[in-house]
């Protein structure tokens, strides 16, 4: 045995073993790929591994001299399944994807390669990253490692939970309305969601345009900052993407002396759970420790975002899932007589129920007539979400809240109600409305399951935000570790149990 | 029964003649095989994006302003969202709300009438793929199957809208010609009509003379021939007259040519019922438009024809039919000038190039400047015919031996003997053996018939092969028979 503990050992401490000869890439692939095979029967965490690849890659890493080897040389990754990768198949979680073959890779997943990470495979995700749970992934659902009756959160559910389970050293998600930063909540990880335009979106199968950004999953706050400093960056193949002015920093400050933390009574209103409270008012004691200052105050159009989202998004995605016609790549139904037959089966095959409701909501918000009540409105919204928050960062430098209103919720408990798991990300959409940087980090544990605190900064304050993240976590000390326990267990089954997550794809036709 | 007059607005698509798409970096082409310029963008794999293409926006620019439009100091572009197997992404990517430019106008001539019509705008978007029908309808229903070449897709295209400001099909035909020949001087595009690099829709309704109420209009869509333009307008017009004084409504609908029997007919209804969502795109950021580069594109831009043709009535005194003509096409204009500048007469230059030099670059299917007549020559041989040396018709002949010898005029003249005879002597000689020859004419002529006087010249150019100088003979005849 190595030794290497990888429910605990950091990105961080990982690159500095490899560099001091400590250890070898194949003996830290093979620490995640021993993990993978302990426990991914129990959380499905990827639809896809790639084990062998992997090890061979790491193999030759370790054959490379240690002057050309990329600055994250080795580190074991897990990629969301929604960011193409050349000649991997990249499903987005969908039926309409389950065979498709990118011809190109994704940029942020490029500059990774470019620094010679080692990918382990690629993750579960609600199906076009729509949904808090992985549950509305067509392939399977992945489960909470800290109790396996539970959801990861999600869409990036699948990276959360493979990091929190040790299958993976950190990874990449994508954030839309909290895609990140709730299953990072709820699996006891670090998440972050740059700003908007901080990392280009080439490449990354498209949700919602103009609030999708990808972003790290990792065990620690350095970390977060390690992955983000590779992967930000102008792209001149995104538009929206955006030169930034600074490099992100690996950050080392404990203290917070002077900064003004604003704390949104909004975000603590009804449905934040009474342990997640709690867990958060320690926290916010903690801050006042260590020389920042908290303060209650409004960010008034805050019972707005959640709706303005729910049309601004799914408007979006209608046009943006319109491509997956069945006539270029992907699915295609068999047997159509006509066009329109064609296009009908095809979609309606190869779509699920979420991205069905999404997608018709999003149409119905854009038809002639409804435009200006929904989308126009909605617009409107959004611009008084990013005008509280303007005026809210005149007063303060950070603005922290809950991530999540809740720790995590059983599997199946709320796929039955599209409203309650809309709310769980209540938290995080104003974010993605106002397009900033946040991040949520751990804070503790209620009922044995984590707790997320969300720390929001000002556009392209990445690096305050970081900074302030890091001196949270020393404070908190959050050092436990997933249990894999399942408190159904002996009550009820947690569904297809031992099934690899190598064949998840093929499991769907079964 | 009132007097029914048309009004007609029309919307033009250019395809723009840059290196790479409108979106992406493939190579635009044509007639390379099927889908050999595609990447991610153009194809609308998952997770591509469209980046927009500078060198576009500066030729959209250069129409823009070419029709006197505003161009707009923030534009931005648009989702248009419908299925179809030649858009690939399921939406165009198109300006609406916020276009390019707007408010423009463009002055052109119906016969001797300047006509102005109000441009509404301007805007850029992306064309679709070609889809080819396998099958005997030629179309989407009822064929076998159908392939689609996404070579042509993403390519970029400029869309203007006019107002409803033009009267007659002959007008529209007009406008559309004298417009064509704006933006091929531009350099944006070639505006090859077969190839469908220009195309148009046609809207056409009919009012009450003199009414300032529009009615209900049809449209005719995507068409690329001036004539059946002309064809359609006009079997149109009388159809919403005869629907409208019988009594009844003109559907707001599309409708089809057909050259073969010369009517429109309504495409299927359901094809037409789109609704196109269309709302911002997000893949893209606003444009924003500096003013200093508009002025640059603006300072920039080439003479056009209109001014073209303005000018050369002024500066070379030239007919407005003329003018025009030579004015039209930036290749000629340049050649006729170049004509000129060699310092010979404007006018017999202007006959020249429009007569025999166009017929045979017509003829050579070549363009004006190019092919082995250069203005040099043609200035030459111009200054032979207005210096005397040859006559008209026979300067017609050393034209057809510039192409065959390409030669220098002067020597073909010597080579094939055809300089004009403006010997006094040598022509007096042969006028006075004439009048000994032909007593009776002599007569007649004394008599009062003076018609006959062509007789005599007449003679003589024949026995000279038409190389006499005529006005010089003409006076030899006169002196000799009145003498």
């Amino acid at each position: 045995m190595s030794g290497l503990d990888p429910l605990r050992l950091t990105a961080v401490e990982a690159k500095r073993l490899l560099v001091e000869g400590e250890t070898s890439a194949t003996e830290l692939t093979k620490t995640y790929l021993d993990q993978i095979a302990a426990h991914e029967g129990d959380v499905h965490a990827f639809i896809q591994l790639c084990g062998e690849e992997a090890a061979r890659y790491a193999a030759r890493i370790d054959q490379e001299a240690t002057a050309v080897r990329g600055a994250l040389a080795g580190l074991p990754t897990a990629i969301k399944d929604n960011m193409v990768t050349e000649g991997v198949v990249t499903t987005a979680g969908s039926r309409i994807l389950q065979n498709y073959t990118p011809v190109y890779t994704a940029t942020a997943v490029r500059k990774l390669f470019d620094q010679h990470i080692v990918m382990l495979g690629r993750t579960n995700l609600d199906e076009f990253a729509m949904g808090s749970s992985t549950e509305n992934s067509a392939f399977q659902v992945t489960r909470n490692p800290w109790d396996l009756a539970t959801v990861p959160g999600g869409s990036s559910g699948g990276t959360a939970a493979a990091v929190a389970a040790g299958e993976a050293l950190w990874g990449l998600g994508s954030d839309t309305g909290g895609s990140i930063r709730q299953p990072a909540s709820l699996c006891g990880i670090v998440g972050m969601k740059p700003t908007y335009g901080a990392v280009s979106r080439y490449g990354l199968i498209a949700f919602a345009s103009s609030l999708d950004q990808i972003g790290p999953l990792t065990r620690s706050v350095a970390d977060c900052a390690l992955l983000l400093r590779h992967i930000a960056g102008y792209d001149e193949c995104d538009s929206t993407s955006v030169r930034l002015p600074f490099e992100v920093e690996v950050p080392t400050a404990d203290r917070l002396d002077g900064l003004r933390f604003g704390v949104p009574v909004e975000y603590l209103a009804e449905g934040v759970e009474p342990g997640v409270r709690a867990r958060f008012e320690e926290t916010l004691r903690l801050i006042e420790e260590l020389g920042g200052r908290c303060q209650e105050m409004h960010l008034s159009h805050t019972e707005y975002a959640l709706a303005a989202y729910y049309i601004i998004a799914p408007a979006e995605a209608s046009a943006n899932l319109a491509r997956f016609d069945g006539v270029r790549y992907g699915y295609r139904a068999a047997g159509a007589e006509d066009l329109l037959e064609m296009y009908e089966r095809t979609r309606g095959e190869g779509f699920g129920p979420e991205v069905k409701r999404r997608i018709m909501i999003g149409t119905y918000a854009l038809s002639s007539g409804y435009y200006e009540a929904y989308y126009g409105q909605a617009q409107k919204v959004r611009r008084l979400v990013k005008e509280d928050f303007g005026a809210a960062f005149q007063d303060f430098d950070l603005i922290v809240s809950p991530t999540s209103p809740t720790v995590a919720f059983k599997v199946g408990s709320r796929t039955q109600d599209p409203l309650a798991m809309y709310q769980s990300d209540a938290c995080t959409i104003p974010v993605n409305l106002a397009g900033l940087p946040a991040v949520s980090i751990p804070c503790g544990l209620s009922d044995g399951l984590p707790v997320g605190f969300q720390i929001i900064g000002r556009a392209f304050s990445e690096n305050l935000v970081l900074r302030a993240a890091h001196a949270v976590e020393g404070a908190v000390g959050f050092d436990t570790a997933p249990t894999f326990r399942d408190s159904s267990a002996g009550v009820g089954s947690i569904g297809p149990g031992g099934l690899c997550a190598q064949d998840a794809r093929e499991a769907v036709d079964a | 029964m009132p007097e029914w007059e048309p009004v007609i607005g029309l919307e033009i698509h250019v395809e723009l003649q840059t290196k790479t798409k409108m979106f992406c970096s493939c190579a635009l082409s044509f007639g390379d095989p099927p889908n050999t310029h595609t990447c991610p963008v153009c194809l609308a794999h998952p997770g591509a994006l469209p980046v927009v293409n500078k060198r576009a926006v500066e030729f959209a620019t250069r129409i823009a302003l070419a029709l006197d439009c505003t161009v707009q100091p923030r534009n931005v572009f648009h989702r248009k969202n419908y299925f179809y197997p030649d858009l690939p992404k399921a939406y165009q990517i198109s300006q609406f709300d916020e276009p390019l430019a707007v408010e423009g106008s463009f002055s052109y001539w119906v016969g001797d009438e300047q006509h102005t019509c109000r441009i509404n705008r301007v805007h850029m978007e992306e064309d679709a793929a070609k889809l080819v029908h396998a099958g005997e309808s030629g179309r989407i229903a009822g064929s076998e199957y159908s392939v689609v070449d996404f070579n042509r897709g993403g390519t970029p295209l400029v869309e203007i809208v006019t107002e409803p400001d033009i009267g007659s099909p002959a007008a529209a035909r007009e406008f559309l010609n004298q417009l064509r020949a704006t933006v091929m001087e531009l350099g944006v595009s070639d505006c090859n009509m077969e190839e469908g690099r220009v195309r148009w829709d046609a809207n056409i309704s009919v009012r009450p003379a003199g009414s300032t109420e529009l009615g209900v209009r049809t449209e005719l869509k995507n068409m690329n021939s001036f004539r059946f333009l002309q064809q359609a307008l006009e079997s149109e017009i009388p159809r919403q007259v005869g629907v409208l004084e019988a009594g009844g409504r003109i559907e707001q609908e599309t409708l089809h040519f057909d050259p073969e029997t010369g009517t429109t007919s309504p495409l299927r209804s359901k094809e037409e019922a789109h609704d196109y969502r269309y709302f911002p795109e997000p893949d893209l950021v606003p444009l924003v438009m500096d003013p200093a580069w508009i002025e640059e594109v603006r300072a920039a831009l080439p003479e056009l024809p209109a001014a073209r043709t303005q000018r050369f009535m002024l500066q070379y005194g030239l007919s407005r039919y003329d003018a025009f003509l030579l004015g039209e096409s930036g290749p000629l204009a340049r050649f006729y000038e170049q004509v000129v500048a060699v310092g010979v007469d404007p006018k017999a230059a202007a006959n020249w190039t429009m007569g025999e030099y166009l017929a045979y670059t017509n003829e050579a299917g070549i363009d004006p400047g190019q092919g082995f007549v250069t203005a040099e020559r043609l200035a030459a041989l111009v200054k032979l015919v207005t210096g005397g040396a040859v006559s008209f018709s026979a300067a017609k002949d050393v034209f057809r031996f510039m192409l065959e010898e390409h030669a220098e005029p002067a020597d073909l003249v010597e080579k094939h003997g055809l300089g004009q005879i403006s010997d006094q002597t040598a022509l007096a000689q042969l006028v006075a053996d004439l009048v000994a020859a032909s007593p009776e004419e002599v007569a007649a002529y004394r008599a009062g018939k003076e018609q006959l006087i062509g007789f005599f010249v007449g003679q003589v150019m024949k026995t000279t092969s038409g190389r006499a100088n005529p006005k010089l003979v003409n006076e030899l005849v006169r002196a000799a028979l009145t003498a």
